[in-house]
C-alpha cells in the first residue's frame, strides 16, 4: 500500500461562531480518488477551501498532514507549490490580469519551488495551446482576462486547464460539475480522467452523483452536518442517489419507522 | 520656515528683478502679459484653504519653502541619466528642457512633415513672435489661477509646437522637462504651447521626471489649441522626486469637431496637482481625460479636471484611477459644466480608487453643473480595497502574495493605461510605474 499523502485527523473548523467541520477524518493515498458527497451546508466547500488555506475559516482542533508535514502551517501559495490544487466552485473573475500570464507566472513559481528550470513564454504557449485542446477550449480564452466574461462552463474548464498545466499531486475538485451541461461535463472530466496517476491522488467534492459515472472514484465519504458519516465504495455513490441524504440522516439518528 | 506673505514677497522681487531684461528682450505685448500676471498673482495670493477648488489641499508646502530660480548653470546633466528619460525610438522630435531651460545638447528633431513646427519658445520669440501673439497666455486664465498668474510672469523657456492646417505626425513628439536640484530648493516654470490648426493629428507626451535627490518645484503651464476636426492625443507623465512639488496646468481649447485625448499619469511627489481644464467652446468636440494616480508614503497628489461644454452636441469622458498605498492623500476633483447653448452633451466621469493601506486617504468630489435642459451627464466614485478573493485565487495557484498584489495593482492600473494608444509609450509609462511601485512603500 502506498504511504499516506493527506491525513486528516478530528478536524474542527469554524467560521465565526458557528462551527462547520465538527471532527472530520480522512486518509487519502497516492493514486487514490476520494469522492466526498454531501448536502449543501454540510461542509464540504469547508474542507477543500480549508484544505488549499483559505484564511476565512478557523481551525479549532486536529492535525492535517500532507506528506508527512504540518499543512495547516503553510500558507496557500506554499501549497499550491507543494503539489496542492484546487478547482474552485465558483472561480473568481480578475480583470485586468491576463489568463495565460498569471498561469505562467504560477506555474514558474511552482517549479521554482521544485527546483526546475522556469519555461519562457515559448515553451509555456507551446504546453498551454496542448492543455486547451485537450479541454476543447476556446483559443481566444487565452487572450482573456482570468475568468472575465466566461461562460459558467468555460469557468469550469479554465479551472480544469489550470490544473492540467500545474499538474498537481493532490488536486480537489470543489463542485466542478454544477452549472456544466453534459457536453462540458464530458469534456471535464475526461480533462480530470486524463490526470489519474499513481502519484497523483484526487478528491471529487461533489453535491451529486451524476459526475461520478464519468469520474468514478475509488472512495466515497459522505459529510452531513460537519461530520464524515459513511463511507465505502462506488457503489455508495449509486445507493445515496438512489435512497437520498435522507436516508443516512434518518438512520444517524436511528429513525422511528415511517408511518 | 516662511510665513506666506514673505514668500509671495520673494516671487514679486524674482519679477522685478526680471523685468528691465525682458523689456530688452521681448515684445511689448508679452511683458504687458507677465506684468498683468504678476499683478493678478498679488490680487489672488496663494490658494488658501477656504478656496474651494482648494479645499483638500494645502500648498503650505510650497509657500514655506524659499524656492531660489534655477540658473543657467544648474542644467548640466549625466547623459546615463537624461537616458532613463526619454521615450524610445522612433519619435519625430524630443525636446529637452532642464529646469525649465532648453537643453539643445539633448533635444532631437527626426522626421517632421513639411511645415511643422517644433522648438524653444523663446528662441522663436527671439526670431518672430507674430504667429505666437493670438495664442500665448490667451487660454490659461492668470486672472484667476495663482500658480498660472506665477508662471506667466516668471517662465524662461518652454517648448513650441506648431501643426500648420492639414498636417499629420504618425509619431509622437516628447517633451521632457527634468528637474534637478542639489542642496538648495529650485522653481522652474516649464511652459509649452501646442497650436493644432484644422485638420492636423499629432501624438504629443510631456514628461516631468526629476533628476537629482534635491526639492524642486515645477511649475508648469501647458496650452493647447485644437482647431476645427484637429485629433491630438496628449500623454503626461509624472515622475519627480518624493521631496519636489508638482502644479501642472494643461489648458485646453478646442474648436469644432476638435478632438482631444489626454491620459495624465501621476506617479507621485510630495505635494502634485494636476489640473485640467478643457473649452469646447463650438459644437461637436470631444475631449477624454483619462488618469492614473499612484501615492505612497506620505505624498498628497490631487488631480483637478474642468470641462466647459460651452458649445452643442459635445462630448467628454473622464476616468481617473488612483493608487494610493502607505499614508499617502489624493484628491480628485472632476468638474463638468453645461452652458445653457450646450444642449446634447454628453458627458460622463468615472473614478475609482484603490486603497492599499489602511492610513490611505481619497477625497473625491464630482462637480457638475447642467444648464441645458437636453443632455446626459453622468459621474461615478468608488473606494475600495484589494479583492481578498482575487487575492487568495492568485495564491492557491502558487503566486507568491507580494507578486499576486502586484498583478492586481498593475490590473488596476491597466484599465487606464491601455487607453494609451501608441504600443511604445504605453509600454513606457507601464516600465515607470512598475519601477515606482518595486521602490516605494505600498
Amino acid at each position: 500500500m502506498q504511504p499516506s499523502m493527506l491525513k486528516i485527523e478530528n478536524l474542527v473548523v469554524n467560521s465565526g461562531d458557528r462551527e462547520i467541520l465538527k471532527g472530520v477524518d480522512l486518509e487519502v493515498r497516492a493514486g487514490e480518488v476520494h469522492a466526498i458527497m454531501g448536502p449543501n451546508g454540510s461542509g464540504k466547500s469547508t474542507l477543500a477551501q480549508v484544505l488549499t488555506g483559505r484564511d476565512v475559516y478557523q481551525v479549532r482542533q486536529g492535525t492535517v498532514l500532507y506528506e508527512g508535514q504540518d499543512l495547516l502551517g503553510m500558507k496557500p501559495e506554499e501549497r499550491a507549490r507543494a503539489g496542492i490544487f484546487m478547482a474552485f466552485q465558483y472561480p473568481v473573475e480578475i480583470p485586468g490580469v491576463n489568463n495565460i500570464y498569471f498561469l505562467r507566472a504560477a506555474l514558474n513559481s511552482v517549479r521554482k519551488a521544485q527546483g526546475l528550470e522556469e519555461l519562457d513564454a515559448i515553451d509555456f504557449l507551446g504546453l498551454a495551446k496542448k492543455k486547451m485542446e485537450l479541454l476543447e477550449m476556446d483559443p481566444g480564452l487565452r487572450e482573456r482576462a482570468v475568468n472575465v466574461g466566461f461562460s459558467g462552463g468555460e469557468k469550469k474548464r479554465n479551472e480544469i486547464f489550470q490544473m492540467a498545466v500545474l499538474e498537481p499531486k493532490l488536486a480537489i475538485l470543489d463542485e466542478t460539475d454544477s452549472g456544466l451541461d453534459i457536453d462540458a461535463l464530458r469534456v471535464v472530466a475526461g480533462g480530470v480522467n486524463a490526470m489519474r496517476a499513481k502519484d497523483r491522488a484526487i478528491i471529487v467534492v461533489t453535491h451529486y452523483q451524476r459526475l461520478l459515472n464519468y469520474i468514478v472514484p475509488d472512495f466515497v465519504h459522505v459529510l452531513l452536518n460537519g461530520r464524515m458519516v459513511k463511507s465505502g465504495g462506488k457503489e455508495l455513490a449509486l445507493e445515496l442517489e438512489e435512497k437520498g441524504y435522507a436516508w443516512l440522516e434518518d438512520q444517524l439518528v436511528g429513525a422511528p419507522a415511517a408511518g | 520656515m516662511m510665513n506666506v506673505m514673505e514668500t509671495e514677497d520673494i516671487y514679486r522681487a524674482a519679477f522685478r528683478e526680471r523685468e528691465s531684461q525682458l523689456a530688452r528682450q521681448e515684445p511689448d505685448w508679452l511683458l504687458e502679459t507677465r506684468q498683468q500676471a504678476m499683478e493678478a498673482f498679488g490680487d489672488l495670493g496663494f490658494p488658501q484653504p477656504h478656496d474651494e477648488d482648494w479645499r483638500f489641499t494645502s500648498v503650505a508646502p510650497i509657500t514655506s519653502v524659499p524656492f531660489q530660480p534655477a540658473g543657467r548653470d544648474s542644467i548640466h546633466c549625466a547623459v546615463e541619466l537624461m537616458e532613463t528619460a526619454f521615450l524610445p525610438d522612433p519619435l519625430a522630435a524630443r525636446l529637452v528642457f532642464i529646469n525649465g531651460l532648453f537643453s539643445p545638447q539633448f533635444t532631437k528633431i527626426s522626421e517632421l512633415p513639411a511645415g511643422v513646427q517644433v522648438g524653444s519658445l523663446a528662441s522663436a520669440l527671439a526670431k518672430s513672435d507674430g504667429w505666437l501673439r493670438p495664442y500665448l497666455a490667451r487660454s490659461a486664465d492668470y486672472r484667476r489661477h495663482a500658480f498660472t498668474a506665477l508662471n506667466t510672469a516668471l517662465w524662461e523657456d518652454g517648448a513650441y509646437v506648431h501643426l500648420p492646417k492639414g498636417t499629420r505626425l504618425t509619431r509622437p513628439i516628447h517633451l521632457v522637462f527634468v528637474s534637478a536640484a542639489k542642496a538648495e530648493p529650485l522653481v522652474c516654470y516649464p511652459r509649452t504651447l501646442v497650436v493644432a490648426e484644422p485638420d492636423t493629428e499629432a501624438t504629443l507626451v510631456e514628461s516631468y521626471v526629476g533628476l537629482d535627490s534635491g526639492v524642486c518645484f515645477s511649475n508648469a503651464v501647458t496650452e493647447v489649441v485644437a482647431g476645427e476636426n484637429a485629433v491630438l492625443d496628449h500623454y503626461r507623465l509624472q515622475r519627480e522626486n518624493a521631496r519636489s512639488f508638482h502644479i501642472g496646468t494643461l489648458q485646453v481649447y478646442q474648436s469644432r469637431s476638435a478632438q482631444f485625448t489626454s491620459c495624465s499619469v501621476s506617479l507621485g511627489g510630495a505635494l502634485v496637482r494636476n489640473e485640467i481644464n478643457a473649452v469646447l467652446d463650438a459644437p461637436g468636440a470631444v475631449c477624454t481625460l483619462n488618469g492614473l494616480f499612484l501615492g505612497l508614503g506620505h505624498e498628497h497628489v490631487d488631480n483637478h479636471t474642468s470641462i466647459d461644454h460651452a458649445k452643442p452636441h459635445g462630448s467628454s469622458r473622464q476616468l481617473y484611477n488612483g493608487i494610493l498605498g502607505g499614508e499617502s492623500a489624493a484628491v480628485f476633483h472632476g468638474g463638468i459644466l453645461v452652458r445653457p447653448d450646450a444642449q446634447k452633451t454628453d458627458a460622463i466621469q468615472r473614478n475609482r480608487n484603490l486603497l492599499l493601506s489602511p492610513d490611505a486617504t481619497i477625497d473625491t468630489k464630482p462637480q457638475l453643473e447642467i444648464f441645458a435642459n437636453d443632455v446626459r451627464c453622468t459621474h461615478g466614485a468608488t473606494v475600495g480595497q484589494m479583492d481578498p478573493e482575487a487575492l487568495f485565487y492568485l495564491c492557491s495557484r502558487g503566486v507568491g502574495r507580494e507578486q499576486a498584489r502586484e498583478m492586481l495593482i498593475h490590473a488596476f492600473a491597466a484599465e487606464i493605461l491601455e487607453r494609451i494608444r501608441p504600443d511604445g509609450v504605453r509600454a513606457w509609462v507601464a516600465e515607470a510605474l512598475r519601477v515606482r511601485l518595486a521602490n516605494g512603500r505600498t
